[in-house]
């Protein structure tokens, strides 16, 4: 900026620190917002975007750093201080109470009252009417919140806020569940609300959205301050580069995974093979788009993409976790009619998921049941389990797959993170599937087991399996790929091949214009 | 801006109309169900059984649901936050053991302590699972067993049956007006002001908020803490005035009374059509499955075959219908 702006920013945060155990989620983060500027906050996964977020929020206290709202020194000590310095985070969850009515929700705890002291219900719904009209909402305000889209209701969060006196408003992803028209709507009133002087807080992994409403961005990446400073000095492929961590002047020939790095050579993935996955068009409402995969016995296809761009779902989708709104899904020749988990799983289809102790694993479940639990149906006869089966399959796995444990009575939830991911491939492993849905599967594992990890990876695709690979490590998902579908926006933008599949090509893929 | 979406929008919308009408429908059973019923039975009854719709039937019928009526209004709120009150009856018995001890001392006394011992009482479970979290069907538990061993040592375990000294406080639960007892007309006044107090005050818009979506009304500066506190202070008050007024009419403070009570008030609640999840629900439903409560436990005394026992296992099924009914309406209008 050129000259230095008379009043002191609305939001100045300084040398923010925030610790997990284990984790330091911010490292020394600072951030400026000033009045009537829309800032975007951009991040991969663990980059600190929603600790942020939350601290500025007034739901985490920082453990170090200074919190500044208006040029006042700020504490939060709860999402309602908060909101009392002005600032008002607008959740996806929304926020409001769904079963009441939109009028109440709006004018909750500042209803009209009669002389009586009792609520002026007509009063109510007039003001109620006249607060969404410039939202551009026309609804029966009478009627319960839920009855609305969610749209709607974003718009009456906003109503409520910005009535409630905020001056910073926190947006993160507004637009996922949005229509087009909503979306044009909200950025219309975006608009409105930086011109009035309040500022806003932008989280989207949509490019054009940023550059559209955004006039100044700061990134984050592994809990540290990136780069912060206007939007427009920046172009698309270099705003990627920084989330993703990848400088293009330093993109590495080769790298450090235990991947060969040969891309579509040698004997397998061979067009003649019959693909042992074959997914057409799916389509899931809000989240993916058309999206088509192929992948034939022996290859490893990569699914490279922003957080938020499908990737995770479009494995879902595959793998029946996920209900279709279009689409097909194909294993080794036969069509799935409608895929369950159930079905994709008898189909010969396993998920390892992205979040191992959500989805996955059970920790207080020994490494030994862990492993059975998928391939119970094929161990036992009659619903009883064959003990000795079991066995026989666990011991394979843990010689097979190094499993590192004191026994396998051990509880899962003790081993460390490469071991608990491997724990996880055992178990799919187990019930013989043709194709493995691999969802992050280096992420917060170690460098030695990552490695190991890689190393199963290719093993088992050279023995046959097919592959899809879903990564945010750029080099991990170059190397490790025969082919890479990139997904921007839930649709495929580029499916790149042999000599094209190199990190500059993913990077290019995920940051060039969507087209309208 | 590329888009995620290709579903049709004439065919979303057309979805969208239909599903308006079945949350509409779905809504107005939910809210109306039990009056619809109720008149329905009570037709039913009227020409079944020739001694129902006699004047002396009703006018008994309506005075034994009044005490019920009184405490399901404050256990309307009190569900509605998403909580639940269990000691009520055993408030209703202590209150009434209050009320008749202490009308040796006149008519005011009788009505003050009652309330004074309820209302705290309820003012400690509601700050104890206002501010510890725990979950209100224990607290409220231990209340049950709390209030009723109170009663039981003041009354030196049973034993002494304390009657009613005061004419003028025996007339408050014996008095006619037109042919119906004062308690029938204190349970209408009640539901009136209860009304007023949940739809048109601002703290019913708390209440509602409250069980609708906790943190968000905590985010919306909800005081959460006096709001939940205050509906249990509620219940005390309710029963404990219940509690009274049922002692005047018997002339006694029964130290029996009032076991498994508050099982009728929750039913009663719940039939009317109030979500036992809380966010939803209204005193106009409470009142209709308060009296058919009554009414179905009527009829079964007319029908001299049946003991009262039946009456337990009508209601009991009536309740069980309701409640998978609920669930399916929820599902109608998306509340869950």
């Amino acid at each position: 900026m050129a000259a230095p702006p008379p009043d002191p920013p609305l939001i100045q945060a300084t040398g923010i620190v925030k610790r997990f155990p284990g984790v330091l989620a911010l490292d020394g983060v600072s951030f400026e917002l000033r009045a009537g500027q829309a800032h975007a906050l951009v991040g991969e996964n663990g980059a600190g975007k929603s600790t942020l977020l939350k601290v500025l929020t007034g739901v985490y206290r920082p453990d170090a750093g200074e919190l500044r709202v208006a040029g006042a020194p700020a504490a939060f000590g709860s999402p309602v201080d908060a909101q009392r310095a002005g600032v008002q985070a607008i959740h996806q969850e929304i926020g409001l109470v769904p079963l009441m009515s939109v009028a109440r929700n709006l004018l909750l705890g500042r209803e009209p009252r009669t002389r009586l002291g009792l609520i002026d219900v007509r009063a109510l719904h007039r003001r109620a009417e006249e607060l969404l009209r410039p939202y551009g909402v026309e609804v029966d305000v009478r009627r319960p919140l839920r009855s609305f889209g969610v749209g709607t209701q974003q718009m009456v969060a906003l109503a409520r806020a910005v009535s409630v006196d905020a001056r910073v408003v926190v947006m993160d992803e507004p637009t996922s569940s949005l229509e087009p028209r909503e979306v044009d709507t909200l950025f219309g009133v975006i608009g409105g609300l930086l011109e009035q002087g309040i500022a806003v807080v932008y989280v989207s992994h949509r490019m054009d959205e940023l550059f559209r409403v955004c006039e100044s961005v700061t990134v984050l990446r592994d809990g540290r301050l990136v780069h912060t400073g206007p939007l427009a000095d920046l172009d698309r492929l270099r705003l990627v580069s920084l989330m993703l961590g990848r400088d293009m002047a330093e993109v590495r020939a080769e790298g450090l995974t235990r991947f060969s790095g040969e891309h579509g050579s040698g004997d397998h993935g061979r067009a003649a093979d019959t693909p042992v996955l074959e997914a057409r068009g799916l389509t899931v409402r809000h989240r993916i788009a058309d999206v088509s995969v192929t992948v034939r016995p022996g290859e490893v296809v990569g699914l490279g993409g922003l957080l938020g761009s499908g990737r995770t779902e479009t494995a879902k989708a595959i793998a029946g976790a996920l209900p279709l709104d279009a689409g097909t899904v194909a294993v080794a020749g036969r069509a799935l009619r409608r895929p369950t988990a159930a079905s994709t799983t008898r189909a010969g289809v396993a998920l390892l998921p992205e979040d191992r102790k959500a989805e996955g694993i059970v920790p207080a479940l020994s490494i030994r049941e862990n492993i059975a639990l998928a391939a119970l149906p094929a161990l036992s006869r009659a619903g009883l389990v064959s003990d000795a089966r079991i066995d026989r399959v666990v011991d394979v796995f843990m010689k097979r797959l190094r499993i590192k444990a004191s026994s396998v009575h051990q509880p899962a939830g003790e081993l460390s993170g490469g071991n608990q991911q491997k724990v996880l491939l055992a178990r799919w492993l187990a019930t013989g599937p043709k194709v493995l849905l691999l969802d992050e599967p280096t992420r917060g594992i170690d460098v030695g087991a990552k490695a190991e990890v890689q190393a199963l990876i290719e093993e088992l695709a050279g023995e046959g399996l097919g592959v899809l690979l879903i990564s945010s490590d750029l080099e991990e998902l170059v190397e490790g790929s025969d082919r890479v579908l990139v997904l921007r926006d839930g649709a495929v933008a580029a499916e790149l091949s042999g000599g094209e599949v190199t990190e500059h090509g993913v990077l290019a893929a995920i940051a060039a214009e969507g087209e309208d | 801006m590329t888009s995620a979406t290709t579903v049709p929008p004439a065919a979303d919308a057309a979805a969208a109309g239909g599903r308006a009408r079945a949350e509409r429908a779905g809504h107005l059973l939910q809210q109306h169900g039990a009056l619809i019923v109720l008149v329905l039975v009570g037709a039913v009854s009227a020409v079944a059984f020739p001694d129902f719709a006699g004047g002396a039937n009703l006018a008994n019928l309506a005075v034994a649901a009044s005490f019920t009526a009184m405490i399901a209004v404050g256990m309307t709120f009190v569900i509605i936050t998403g909580g639940i009150d269990l000691s009520v009856g055993s408030q209703f018995a202590l209150g009434g053991v209050l009320a008749a001890w202490a009308s040796q001392y006149g008519w005011v006394p009788a009505l003050l302590l009652p309330l004074a011992v309820c209302g705290t009482f309820g003012l400690v479970q509601g700050t104890i699972i206002a501010r510890t979290g725990m979950a209100p069907f224990i607290v409220t538990l231990a209340g049950l067993l709390g209030a009723r061993g109170l009663m039981l040592a003041i009354s030196d375990e049973g034993a002494d049956t304390y009657l009613v000294k005061s004419a003028a406080f025996a007339r408050l639960g014996q008095g006619t007006l037109l042919g119906l007892a004062y308690p029938v007309y204190a349970a209408l006044a009640l539901f009136a002001l209860g009304g007023l107090l949940l739809r048109r005050a601002r703290f019913g818009q708390y209440v509602f908020a409250l069980g609708g979506a906790a943190d968000s009304a905590r985010l919306m500066g909800v005081p959460v803490a006096r709001v939940t506190a205050a509906v249990y202070v509620l219940t005390g008050l309710l029963a404990g005035l219940a509690g009274a007024l049922n002692a005047a009419r018997l002339s006694s403070g029964v130290t029996i009374l009032g076991t498994g009570m508050e099982l009728d008030v929750i039913a009663a609640v719940v039939i009317g059509g109030t979500l036992l999840t809380g966010g939803a629900g209204a005193l106009s439903g409470t009142l209709a499955g308060v009296l058919l409560l009554g009414v179905i436990q009527n009829v079964i005394n007319q029908i001299g075959s049946l003991t009262s026992a039946y009456q337990q296992v009508v209601s009991g099924a009536f309740l069980a219908v309701v409640v998978v009914v609920q669930r399916y309406l929820s599902r109608v209008q998306r509340l869950s």
